[in-house]
């Protein structure tokens, strides 16, 4: 390997690449503005200014190749009056408005100027002003603070695959601003350039003015809107959740976050359950105390037929609550019990069957990839950010079938009838043969193809397309099925389905609306048809006073993913856990808990005094739970060709607006407005300044 | 002010021969680049506009090249030999860097006033002539420098600039290059016939007298350079005042405006 010396230190680096990123490996601090690690090089800041020996300039560190024998020096008196220089020069046309900036204390202009800057600036003229500008809902915009390090630009159109940003003008005149027609940025991930944007230029509407970065406390969490259980952080104050940013975790979210993820935590603070109630007879919810709720359930459970018993589970559930409720109901002699409340049916024997199998860094290896009725773009925006990467940086031939979308990486659209299966798997389609000749194929099945009435035909066939393609093999698995919920993968692991004998959810909703079902448990089950809930006794366990809670006859407050601790499974199968950044309002309770209490009024037979108990206990009986933040592919069963049935129907989108897609984000006033302004596209006629 | 280009209100579509050649350019570039075409199809598309860029044409080349109208908007609006407003059938850019200033730009910017009624940046209200000021032509040997339209005309003064601008009012058509019969950046008077250097020196002391080097260059640097937008009514009062059209006198009313 080649040697180079920094700061009087010998040190070895690979080929390829930078100064700084040789500095960076070594230990030695270099500061920057515009060079950012997931973006490629622009070298417009000079803030990484190094000295070269022999060269006569300083060096901008950042977009410099390190070379053998190079003699690099960060620390000496030439580079600190380069720095200085660079800053001072930052700081002609930047205001000096930090007491009133939302990006004080979490600045990188503001910590790199008390470290590295001059005490004083020369500087007396005026300074220049950029008007406002209109980047959406979501990005609070003051302009004269931009110091054109183009990450924003760079971000949007590399990561975010939608060129709308870019610099108009030159020189002193330059300015961020998004296309020519002037309208929200229409991406997903939009909110990331808030965290990249090193000063306040690009801030966060819904937090601006909110709070301080001191005065808030971080807690480690995992994200429940997509299956992608990306790594947050909830800055939280007293009992209100604040923001919530992204955690960098390079095998799942990398360092960014899904806007929903980012801005619906605003739906946590209204239409919350915050106490028990319970339906009298005069068919009205009224207040009722843990007792009577509890006790009211027992009354009923006591004379039901267990085969007209159900409970489902929803997409935002952690995994102990579901563990603890199964065997609640196990004890209790419930068969029909189903995490699936989409309604998707296929065979889950295997955890092959129903994970990503490929994992989401595994994406960076694929050359070509098939959606079947999946729109990752909205279903998990981080696995698109993934795609799009790999397209990005070495191309990725990717297809679809399902309905079609505006993607951000191409992607040809082979239609939305599932019949094209068959023809891929027969050979006779012209993509057949671009899977064969792949080296590393991979299949993303999305739940707009399982939730089709021959979901479990779909499932099978593709399948058979994997392992017709070499998808499986000892260094490749390219069989991925995509869930959009952040408990699907945990629950089918634990065994969340139908006991023998009894019922999945389809049965259930269908037997509910005929009247064949007396009790339903639902443990925040949102998304399933109103009518099914009319007739039976409905338990209504969750957080937010939503579709279902309406129609329920016992409401049991729980906790929404900010307010408990937690384990989560993401599609990957990896185990992440979360913590608690605050309390449940009110009387609400953890989740685990309120089914633990009932048990003690229905003869349950749980006896878990603490959450760590019940983990010891469920990770006695799943003892892959233990491994914390791995991702292993799991192998499938091949179908065997004689399994196969044809297959046809159009394939349906599975969400119909990205953000409002289960309670929290229904009930937030940001994704609200990203409805109105970003998908209706009624944006406000801009002021000067702010909003 | 953001830099935004101004429409035209006209819908835009390459003519014919734009089109051939449009595909010509882009056949220069590897498949899948062909957005590195953009420069030379705003510059036929600017051409066929009547010297500017109108909105239009930048979302008609954007699309024609399949590339992010943000891309083509921010290539547009960084170089500033694409106009993004409309301007007049004689598009004039004085040069006032430091060489061409030295030999008297201040003169040929009070020329335009006076003959115009206009200053740097602003077009005439029958759409004839617009005048800016640029940076260096890259001419600078035979400063001071104008470019109208497509042409040089170098080695100008007062006198020769104003008859320049007379003769396109009137129609008439003026010969690019050096007003002094200079060729090329040979000393001037230099031929080849003649072939004798120092006839040609005397000769161009005795046409050059009146702002020879020397004579200007002092006066030059005590004055401060014109800025680029003088206020329309500044301008006019410059212009009566300036009425003898001698260059030292302009320079003297230019500081007191
Ligand atoms: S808005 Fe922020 S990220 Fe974008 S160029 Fe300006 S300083 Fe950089
Ligand atoms: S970080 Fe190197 S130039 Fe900006
Ligand atoms: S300075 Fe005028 S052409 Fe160079």
């Amino acid at each position: 390997m080649p040697k180079m010396t920094i700061n009087g230190k010998e040190v070895e680096f690979e080929a390829g690449m930078t100064i700084l990123q040789v500095a960076e490996v070594s230990g030695v601090e270099i500061p920057v503005f515009c060079y950012h690690p997931k973006l490629n090089i622009a070298g417009n800041c000079r803030m990484c200014l190094v000295e070269v020996e022999k060269s006569p300039k300083p060096v901008a560190s950042c977009a410099m190749p390190a070379a053998e024998g190079m003699v690099v020096r960060t620390n000496s008196p030439y580079v600190e009056k380069a720095r200085k220089g660079v800053l001072e020069f930052l700081l002609i046309n930047h205001p000096l408005d930090c007491p009133i900036c939302d990006q004080g204390g979490e600045c990188d202009l503001q910590d790199l100027t008390l470290y590295y800057g001059p005490g004083v600036g020369k500087y007396k003229e005026n300074k220049r002003s950029v008007s406002e500008k209109y980047f959406g809902p979501l990005i609070k915009t003051w302009m004269t603070r931009c110091i054109h390090c183009t990450r924003c630009v760079r971000f949007a159109s590399e990561i975010a695959g939608t060129s709308e940003l870019g610099g108009v003008g030159r020189g002193e005149h330059t300015e961020i601003v998004t296309s020519a027609i002037e309208g929200a940025i229409a991406s997903e991930l939009s909110g990331n350039m808030i965290d990249i944007c090193p000063v306040g230029a690009l801030t966060s509407k819904p937090y601006a003015f909110r709070g301080r970065s001191w005065e808030l406390t971080k807690t480690d969490s995992i994200d429940v809107f997509d299956g992608v259980g990306a790594n947050i952080r909830v800055d939280s104050i007293g009992t209100e959740v604040m923001r919530i940013l992204p955690r960098q975790n390079d095998d799942v979210n990398e360092e960014w976050l899904a806007d929903k993820s980012r801005f619906a935590y605003d739906g946590l603070k209204s239409q919350r359950l915050d106490r028990p109630y319970v339906r009298n007879n005069k068919g009205k919810l009224v207040e009722a105390t843990w007792d009577q709720a509890f006790s009211a359930i027992a009354l009923k459970l006591k004379d039901a037929k267990k085969e007209r018993v159900a409970a489902l589970v929803g997409g935002m559930v952690e995994l102990e609550s579901a563990f603890v409720l199964k065997q609640l109901m196990l004890s209790l002699g419930v068969k029909n019990i189903d995490c699936r409340h989409d309604m998707s049916d296929y065979d889950v024997s295997k955890p092959g069957h129903y994970r990503f199998n490929t994992t989401i860094a595994g994406i960076e290896d694929a050359d070509v990839c098939l959606l079947i009725g999946t729109q990752p773009r909205f279903e998990a925006p981080l696995i698109n950010a993934r795609l799009r990467k790999r397209y990005f940086q070495n191309g990725l031939q990717a297809a679809l079938i399902g309905a079609s979308y505006e993607s951000t990486f191409p992607l040809e659209h082979l239609g939305d009838d599932a019949a094209i299966l068959n023809e891929i798997l027969s050979g006779k389609h012209s993509f057949a043969k671009i899977l064969k000749n792949a080296k590393a194929p991979m299949i993303i099945l999305g739940e707009g193809a399982l939730t089709s009435t021959n979901g479990s035909d779909i499932h099978t066939l593709a399948r058979a397309i994997a392992d017709t393609h070499k998808m499986i093999r000892k260094d490749w698995n390219g069989f991925n099925v995509l869930h959009t919920s952040a408990s699907r993968v945990g629950c089918l692991d634990i065994g969340f389905v139908p006991v023998k004998g009894g019922l999945g959810t389809r049965e259930i909703i269908q037997k509910s609306q005929k009247g064949l079902m007396d009790i339903l448990y639902l443990l925040s089950v949102d998304d399933i048809p109103p009518s099914a809930l009319e007739k039976p006794f409905v338990i209504y366990q969750g957080h937010h006073g939503d579709q279902s809670a309406a129609h329920a006859d016992v409401i049991l407050p729980g906790a929404a993913y900010t307010e408990k601790e937690g384990t989560y499974v993401n599609v990957e199968g990896r185990v992440q856990r979360a913590f608690k950044a605050i309390f449940p309002p009110g009387e609400a309770k953890e989740d685990w808990k309120i089914v633990r209490a009932l048990s003690d009024y229905v003869d349950g037979g749980l006896e878990y005094v603490n959450l760590d108990q019940l983990r010891h206990a469920m990770i006695a009986e799943f003892p892959h739970l233990k491994v914390l933040n791995v991702a292993t592919p799991e192998a499938i069963d091949a179908s065997k060709a004689t399994d196969q049935k044809d297959v046809k129907g159009k394939l349906k989108p599975t969400i119909a607006n990205y953000y409002m897609t289960d309670p929290i984000s229904r009930n937030s006033l940001t994704m609200a407005r990203c409805t109105q302004e970003i998908i209706e596209g009624k944006w406000p006629k801009l002021g000067l300044i702010g909003e | 002010m953001t830099v935004r280009p101004q429409k035209s209100g006209k819908a835009f579509s390459f003519s014919k021969e734009n089109e051939k050649k449009a595909k010509e350019f882009i056949s220069h570039y590897p498949k899948s680049k062909q957005a590195s075409a953009v420069i030379a199809l705003f510059e036929l598309a600017q051409r066929q506009s009547g010297g500017w860029l109108p909105e239009e044409a930048i979302v008609y080349v954007a699309q024609y090249l399949d590339m992010p109208l943000i891309r083509a908007t921010e290539v547009a609006t960084f170089y500033t030999m694409f106009n993004l407003k409309p301007v007049g059938e004689h598009f004039i850019q004085v040069c006032t860097t430091t060489p061409c200033w030295l030999r008297g730009t201040d003169a040929i910017m009070t020329t335009c006033q006076k003959e115009l009624g206009i200053g740097a940046g602003q077009t005439t209200k029958d759409k004839k002539f617009t005048v800016v000021e640029v940076e260096c032509l890259g001419a600078c040997v035979n400063a001071p420098v104008v470019q109208i339209n497509d042409d040089f005309y170098e080695d100008l003064d007062a006198k020769s600039f104003e008859e320049l601008l007379l003769a396109l009012k009137a129609g008439k058509p003026i010969k690019p290059g050096s007003a002094l019969a200079r060729q090329c950046s040979a000393p001037v008077g230099f031929s080849p016939q003649a072939n004798t250097v120092k006839v040609a020196v005397k000769k161009a002391e005795a046409t050059k007298k009146p702002d020879s080097p020397k004579a200007a260059a002092p006066k030059a640097q005590t004055t401060p350079r014109p800025k680029a937008k003088l206020a329309p009514k500044a301008s006019t009062g410059a212009t009566k005042l300036n009425g003898k059209s001698a260059p030292r006198t302009g320079q003297k009313k230019n500081k007191d405006v």
